[in-house]
This record gives structure tokens, sequence and C-alpha cells, in this order.
């Protein structure tokens, strides 16, 4: 099994070995294959499109967790320029599961932060799996509260399974650093826009998630636990997390519909990792939309808004 | 058949009933920490906390706010407002099917009661989650009603209190109920700018999405003795980071010691000492300590009655440990480890 590809896409990892294989016979041959190649690589696409044309809420989940997945640190080379990463809390730590600085977007100032996942082993326990502790929303929140004074747009990508579940981030506020950011975020003068670019688990993604819009990746996801937690709590198995995925409709197309998501953002054929710079230059363009429109109102008419909106959340009709 | 079989089953059945009316229903209790027999009316004078081993019962949300709240003049905000399935939830049942059994079982719409009263003579708003409510668990309608309880406390300038008890969000309603931590804390926010008091009262137990949001946002955080707070739950905790959690972890005293709370309030002082520190929040002068008095609760047949209902959630649970912890694993709204995450 090829490890680049999610298991149902294995078919597609087989016709790709196929491909390549004939690549370096046609290297070393006079005999020219290119015109077999050429086929088989049409053959390759259709199939992905049959297979990618109706993915399930799970193999969406799988997805957005995919190894190569860009994450937010790709997006700051590829979507933005001139970036000076900030660090720590300014009390305990620098979280590096949360990454934020100040970037321009086109021009513009703007404030960025996102969760970050690590790429090999080493940066994966270093990044702690892009699940952030209290130090790390305490220095999205600074950030945040920073880019109010300077009057910079925050832009936040979420990737996250969830606030870390540790006994030190219990003793430092797990609970309150959330919580705290969430009524901060609130009433932050400046437009805040949020993005998914991976997993959106539960409160540790909802932490830099308050917004005055809400884009998702068209192979996202944004959940109140982990399919494979549901799972087991309602289900008691955590075999079940294909059901609780669908259950809970946790896919930004679902999510769309159900009007929680303002733009869903296309990934290119078999998904953002398929094409990071094409996927970054559709983030880009929707958030430089979403920046004008917010641009365009006055601080109040936009805190009005973003009030508005958060209470219709669930809002008896 | 032997003439004993015959015999022995009308025999018992004749002794239960004898039991039933020589021993009246509801007039014992056995607390669920130290297992001592407790007379109902003298646990109601000690406002439900074991003489013994001094363990506060859980309170129903209605007995909750009518033990704290003036006899006087109560009147219920949003009483209304009942639950809907909006996403057709089904797991091994269906999430209509587990509400209607959850509102037989406690004759509430849903897990938060919410009302406009007085304390000690000082009109305030008071909420308290219903833990038999699934676990008090927060969806739409917990949210709902939180805003409307913060909103009207913001519009008549009087202080908000809420008692806190819950598992966390309410898996069923999925982002629904996540989007209700960001609506709760942004109706608070609206109160700490306007300086109006808000005092969160963290009661056994409060976890997950509840915790982090409303509950942690308030101007004092005072906590109920011994109460188990935290964001993920501890069996949780204990599988993703493989060691023996410490003695007293995520306990009420766990937390004043870390400085998530101001203070831990025993249950017969909780009344006197809110309404005190209401009273300085808002500049106004004390209460002579003769007038308070003449407020004490009595014990008559009716409180005894109400007694009943007050204690009867933590009676029915045979093992009072691993009913938290059940209820938690069904609410918790935090994360289930994942093998990516027991590596780390």
């Amino acid at each position: 099994m090829n490890p680049n590809y999610l298991d149902f896409e294995q078919p597609i990892a087989e016709l790709q070995a196929k491909i390549e294989e004939l690549r370096l016979v046609g290297n070393d041959s006079q005999v020219s294959l290119a015109d077999e190649i050429e086929r088989l690589q049409g053959k390759s696409t259709k199939l992905t499109e049959s297979i990618f044309k109706d993915l399930g809420a799970w193999q969406v989940s799988q997805l957005a967790r995919h190894p190569q997945r860009p994450y937010t640190l790709d997006y700051l080379e590829n979507l933005f320029a001139d970036f000076d990463e900030l660090h720590g809390d300014r009390h305990y730590a620098d979280d590096e599961a949360l990454v934020g600085g100040i970037a321009r977007l086109d021009d513009k100032p703007v404030m960025v932060i996102g969760h970050q996942k690590g790429r090999d082993v080493k940066e994966k326990v270093r990044r702690n799996f892009g699940m952030p502790r209290p130090e790390g929303y305490r220095k999205a929140c600074r950030l945040m509260e920073m880019a109010e004074r300077f009057k910079m747009p925050i832009l936040t990508f979420i990737d996250t399974p969830g606030a870390y579940p540790g006994i030190g981030a219990e003793e430092r506020g797990q609970s309150e650093a959330i919580a705290y950011n969430l009524a901060v975020m609130s009433r932050l003068k400046t437009p805040i826009i949020s993005t998914v670019i991976g997993e959106g688990g539960s409160g540790g993604a909802l932490a830099i998630g308050v917004c005055d819009e809400l884009n998702m990746l068209q192979y996202s996801t944004y959940s109140v636990i982990s399919p494979e937690g549901c799972a087991s709590i309602l289900w008691k198995s955590a075999e079940r997390a294909a059901d609780a995925a669908d259950a809970m409709g946790i896919t930004a197309s679902r999510l769309k519909e159900l009007g929680f998501v303002d733009n869903l953002i296309k990934e290119p054929l078999g998904g953002a990792h398929r094409n990071p710079q094409t996927t970054a230059d559709s983030i880009k363009a929707v958030l430089s939309e979403g920046l004008e429109r917010l641009g365009a109102l006055d601080t109040e008419a936009l805190l009005e808004r973003r009030y508005k909106r958060l209470m219709s959340y669930g809002a008896p009709a | 058949m032997s003439w004993l079989d015959k015999i022995v089953p009308s025999m018992s059945r004749i002794q239960r009933k004898d039991r039933r009316t020589s021993i009246p229903d509801g007039l014992w209790r056995k607390c669920p920490k130290c297992e001592a027999v407790q007379y109902l009316p003298e646990l109601t004078k000690h406002d439900n906390v074991c003489p013994k081993c001094d363990h506060h019962l859980r309170l129903t949300a209605r007995a909750r706010l009518s033990w704290f709240l003036d006899s006087e003049g109560r009147e219920e905000i949003a009483a209304d407002l009942e639950p809907v399935d909006r996403l057709k939830f089904r797991d091994s049942k269906k999430y209509k099917d587990r509400l209607s059994a959850a509102q037989k079982q406690t004759e509430e719409k849903d897990a938060l009661i919410a009302m406009r009263g007085s304390l000690e003579g000082q009109p305030l708003i008071a909420v308290a989650f219903e833990f038999g409510f699934m676990g008090g668990s927060m969806g739409a309608i917990v949210g709902e009603k939180f805003v409307r309880a913060a909103e009207l406390a913001l519009a008549e300038n009087v202080p908000l209190v809420c008692f806190a008890a819950s598992g966390g969000a309410r898996m069923q309603e999925a982002l629904f109920s996540l989007m209700q931590m960001a609506k709760t804390a942004a109706a608070l926010e609206k109160l700490k700018q306007a300086g109006v008091p808000y005092i969160s009262v963290l009661t056994d137990p409060v976890f997950g999405g509840v915790s982090a949001s409303l509950a942690m946002l308030g101007d004092l955080n005072v906590a109920e003795p011994n109460a188990l707070i935290g964001f993920a739950g501890p069996r949780v905790i204990e599988q993703t980071v493989r060691e023996k959690l410490p003695e007293g972890f995520q306990r009420s005293e766990f937390l004043l010691e870390h400085g998530a709370v101001d203070m831990i309030i025993h249950r017969r002082d909780m009344r006197e000492r809110l309404s005190s520190i209401l009273l300085k929040l808002q500049g106004m002068p004390m209460v002579k300590v003769d007038e308070a008095a003449t407020e004490a609760p009595q014990v008559t047949e009716e409180s005894v009655a109400a007694a009943a209902d007050v204690v009867e959630g933590d009676v029915v649970k045979e093992e009072p440990r691993s009913a938290v912890e059940s209820v938690l694993d069904e609410t918790f709204s935090s994360e289930q480890p994942k093998g990516e995450r027991r590596d780390g």
C-alpha cells in the first residue's frame, strides 16, 4: 500500500505506480511510450474524478488529516509575503502548536494566526500534533489584541485535532484560555476571517475561530468532537467513526448547507496536497474579497454584525 | 412443587407490602460518598450536604434555584423553549428519543433553567444546569436560554449568577452545540463591558465546552467543595499522557491552588457570601445581620417533600464515582485520544 494515498485512493496509487514504471522504461529504451503514458495519465485523472466525485464524510475527514496536507506555515509561504513570526504568551512559554505573526496579503498588513502540525516525527512532537496548550491560546489572544491596536485584520487558519488534554494544560487553565479567547474575539474592533484548512477539532479550533466570515476548504472538517471520540461514546466503539462522521455532518459541504460556512473553497483534484500552490491561490482570492467586504463596514456595524451572527447559531425559528 | 414453594411467593409479597407501609418512601437517603444513611429533613436542614462527610449532594436545577433564590417573586425565563433535532441525529438511539426520555425523567424541557428573582432581597437573574438531562450537556436551547438570561441581566442592570453542572457540549447537535460556546461567551462579554456582575458557580461536575466557555468567564469563579472541574475528562487525560493523575487532580481545591477559581464556598454559606459580594460589586450598602437572619430556611413538611426531589438524582445512582465517569463519557465534548496522540 502506498502511504501517500489513503485507502480509498489505492486504485489511483496502483495506476500511478504503473505510469511511473513506464516512465523509467521509456527513459532506458528507444521505444516511445509517451502515448501510452498519456493514455494512462488520462485514465488516472478520470479515476480520481470518479472517486472524488462522491466522498463520504469519513473519507473527507481522512483527507483533512492527510499527512501531506498543507499546513498553516505552508500557506504563510505560498499566500503571504514578508512574514514575521511572533513568539510566546509573555507568561509561560511559546507553544509551537499554534503559530502567528504579522505578514502582508498583497500589500496589506495582516495578523495571521493558525494551528501548526509537524511533518516528520520530530516536528510532530515539537508541534504536539497541532494540539495547543493554554499558552498557545494566550499567545493567539495577545496577537489578536495587538492586531486590534494596529488596525490589522486577523486571518486565522484552523487545523487541529483539539486542544491538548494533558495534566499541565489543565493546571494552567486550558478551559479559561479557550473561554477567554471566545469572549475577546467577539468584541475585537477589527475584521476576523477564519479558514478551516484541515481538521476543525472542537473548542481547540473555535478558540481562534470566532469570526466575521468562515471559510472552509472543500475537504476540511469542523466538529464538536472527533468522529472516533463520538463513536466510542455513543456507539461504544471507535470502529464506528464513519457513522459518527456522517451523523454529525462535519464536512464543509454539509456545514455550508446548515448555514455555518460563508465560502466553500474548492480544492484541486485529489485534495489540497496534490497542488498546494493552486489551493493557496484559491484561498487568497477568497480572503482578499472577504477583507474588502468587511473593510467597507465601520467598526460599529462590524461588531453588531458579528454579535448577530453569533446569536443566530441554533436560535429558535 | 413442594408446599413451601406455594407459600413463599405470597409470603414475600406480604412482607414487601409490610415494609412499604412501615417505612414511608423518601424519608431516608444514603450519602453517595460515605454511604451514611441520612434522615431527609436533617439533610434538607444542612442544604443537602452530608452532615457526616460534608459531601455536597447534587441538586436538580429547579431545586438549586428554589434553594438559592428568595421564595417570593420568582419568575422563569424562556420556559417554553424546546430542543429541536436539526440533524436528525441517530446513533444507537435516535436523538429525538433520547430527548423525550430525558424530558420524561427530569420533567424539564432541556438542561438549563433560568429565573428572575432575588437573593436576600437583591434582584438578580440566576440560571442552573440540570445535570440529569443528558449530563447537563449544552445544545442550542441551553445556549439560547443562557443568552436570554444574560441579555435580561444586561437590560435590567442586575447581576447574573450561573450554577454550572455539565459534561460539556451536546454531541447530538454537533456544530450547533459547539457554537453555543462562542454565543454564550459573546453575551457575557457584553455584561463585562457594561460592568454588570456575573458570578459563575462551579458545581460537580463541569467539563468540556461548558467549562471552556461560560463557566470560566465569571467576574468571580466560585466552586463548591470537592467538585470535579476541568477541560478534558480525567480518563481521556490518563489515556493521553499514560501516567497516573496526581491526587486531587481537577478538584475544586486543585483549581483554587492553580488560580482558576477565586474561592471555594461551602453550600451553607453560599447565599450569604454571594449576596455580600454582589452588594460590594454594585456599590450597595451592607445588609443588616438581623434582616438576613429572618430569611433562614425552616424545615417544614413542604421542604421535606421538596428535598425528596432534590437528592433523588444522587440516590438512584448506586455508585457515585462511576456515575460521574459515565456521564462525562456521554457528553464529554473534547477529543478522544487517537493513535497519533498516544505517541505524543
